[in-house]
């Protein structure tokens, strides 16, 4: 299934400048791996050295957050978005 | 401590009704029927406390003063800077060097006179938020760093106030609010912070200067509507912008059950260190790397003065290089695991960026690949302007 992986712009820079990556995947998992496959210094930003996603990055199939679905194992279907959204912190930056 | 300076304690005056003043001021609110009489008394009687008077809270209590909110609180320590002036609309170049809590209250206060400003020139802190939060309804969080941002948010779920939720980094933007007894809060969404170093700030990243504007002014819509209590609310939702692409998308959030401070199981039930939990030792945590070899610019400028073969390894981003540079060899961080082959570990090799932080991440990792030669340029670019040649600019 081609699904498309959004990459929020502070990842960017590890995913080859692109604001979107299309994947073939069955699972949030196989997406997730086929990104960071593609683009390795992706790895370290989205899990941690035990292979777990960060804390702070949460990832979406579509508008639904995949801790509340089956995490990894949740399906995708063709055309899918998946859309993985890290915590920013910025605001008022005045350094 | 928290200083509270401003308009004398005395309670705003006859909230019960409107001036004539009043009436004309807010005549625009007063003849759509969603706000009228009823709303406008409702925003003379509410209290809003503004984390943050910066990019975020320049629209923000622009706003929420030009509706007429009645009490607005100011948390600020900072002073204005001229790299404020691209994004901060509440400041003019004459305020320059002034704190920006006193240029802001008195910006506001000329907008609206008919309100209340409070003014707290002081870090929030784990000591001091509660008692600054208590008198509020409202918290609206504008900050721009990870131990502030769980500090607001844990100290609104004790309290059980709604915390208006904006964040920005470039030209994307995040917006929610949290603290709704059924709603979920920050913890919920991102149980833990960044290790520090792994995501860059804004100072590094950079921000499109129109997008704290969008955002900020989003989140004044959804403190008013929450006022007035019309509409619907961005609780349980998470608003993303992107301002290069000119889309909204909206994510559903969810009150995690495990969540640490608002779950049935919460084990958080005070206030913690901040600085702790989100792994900063002290004021500024440049690196999250130690024991890098590093180089001062003066000690860089005697070795080139004198010829010897330094290679200057630069790890900025390719617009930055067109800032000003040091007719270095350009790989951004992001590239350097698979442009290594470029360098030659037998030379000796300074790696640089704007302020040192970035190429200790550099130097750190081209240590482990083998680099023996090779030292971090201490404070970077912005050091070599400070002590070397001031004729490159800081950004
Ligand atoms: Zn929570």
């Amino acid at each position: 299934m081609a699904v498309k992986v959004i990459i929020p712009t502070p990842l960017r820079a590890y995913a080859g400048k692109q604001e979107s990556v299309e994947v073939q995947a069955a699972t949030v998992g196989e997406a997730l791996s086929g990104l960071t496959s593609k683009f390795g210094d992706l790895k370290k930003h989205l899990f941690t050295e035990e292979g777990k996603l960060r804390s702070f990055v949460n990832v979406y199939v579509n508008d639904e957050d995949i801790r509340y679905l089956q995490k990894d194992q949740t399906q995708v279907r063709e055309g899918d978005t998946i859309s993985i959204v890290p915590s920013i912190a910025g605001g008022i930056s005045a350094k | 401590m928290a200083t509270k300076t401003g308009v004398p304690t005395a309670a705003p005056a006859k909230a019960a009704s409107l001036s004539n003043e009043e009436v004309l001021r807010y005549s625009r609110h007063l003849i759509m029927p969603e706000v009228g009489m009823e709303g406008q008394l409702k925003l003379k009687q509410a209290k809003v406390l503004c984390i943050g008077a910066g990019g975020l809270g320049a629209p923000l209590g622009l706003y929420l003063a030009a509706a007429g909110v009645g009490r607005i609180g100011l948390v600020d320590f900072d002073a204005v800077d001229f790299t404020n002036l691209q994004r901060q609309v509440l400041f003019g170049t004459s305020d320059v060097g002034q704190p920006k809590i006193s240029a802001a209250a008195d910006r506001l206060r000329n907008l609206n006179p008919e309100i209340q400003i409070d003014t707290f020139e002081t870090h929030l802190t784990s000591e001091n938020a509660l008692d600054i939060l208590k008198d509020y309804d409202i918290v609206v969080d504008g900050t721009d760093n990870f131990p502030t941002r769980y500090l607001v948010n844990d100290a609104c779920v004790l309290l059980g106030k709604p915390n208006v939720y904006g964040s920005i980094f470039r030209f994307e933007g995040q917006i929610t609010i949290f603290g709704y007894p059924d709603g979920p809060c920050y913890r919920c969404l991102y149980p833990e912070p960044p290790p520090p170093g792994l995501v860059p700030s804004c100072a590094e990243g950079g921000v499109l200067g129109v997008l704290p504007g969008i955002v900020g002014t989003i989140q004044a819509c959804e403190t008013l509507k929450l006022i007035i209590g019309k509409g619907q609310p961005l609780i349980g939702r998470l608003l993303l912008f992107d301002a290069l692409a000119m889309k909204f998308r909206e994510l559903k959030l969810r009150k995690n059950p495990e969540c640490p401070v608002c779950g049935e199981h919460r084990t958080i039930t005070k206030l913690i260190d901040y600085a702790e939990f989100c792994g900063v030792r002290g004021e500024e945590a440049p690196t999250t790397v130690t024991n890098i070899p590093e180089i001062t610019p003066r000690e860089l400028k005697t070795r080139l003065d004198r010829g010897d073969d330094l290679f200057i390894l630069d790890v900025r981003e390719p617009h930055e290089y067109q800032i000003c540079n040091l007719n270095g060899h350009l790989i951004p961080l992001g590239e350097l695991s698979r442009r290594v082959h470029e360098l030659d570990s037998s030379r000796e090799i300074v790696a640089h960026c704007r302020s040192g932080k970035r190429s200790a991440e550099a130097v750190d990792f081209l240590r482990k690949a083998g680099f023996r030669k090779i030292w971090n340029l201490k404070g970077g670019i912005l050091a070599w302007s400070d002590d070397v040649d001031p004729k490159v600019p800081k950004y």
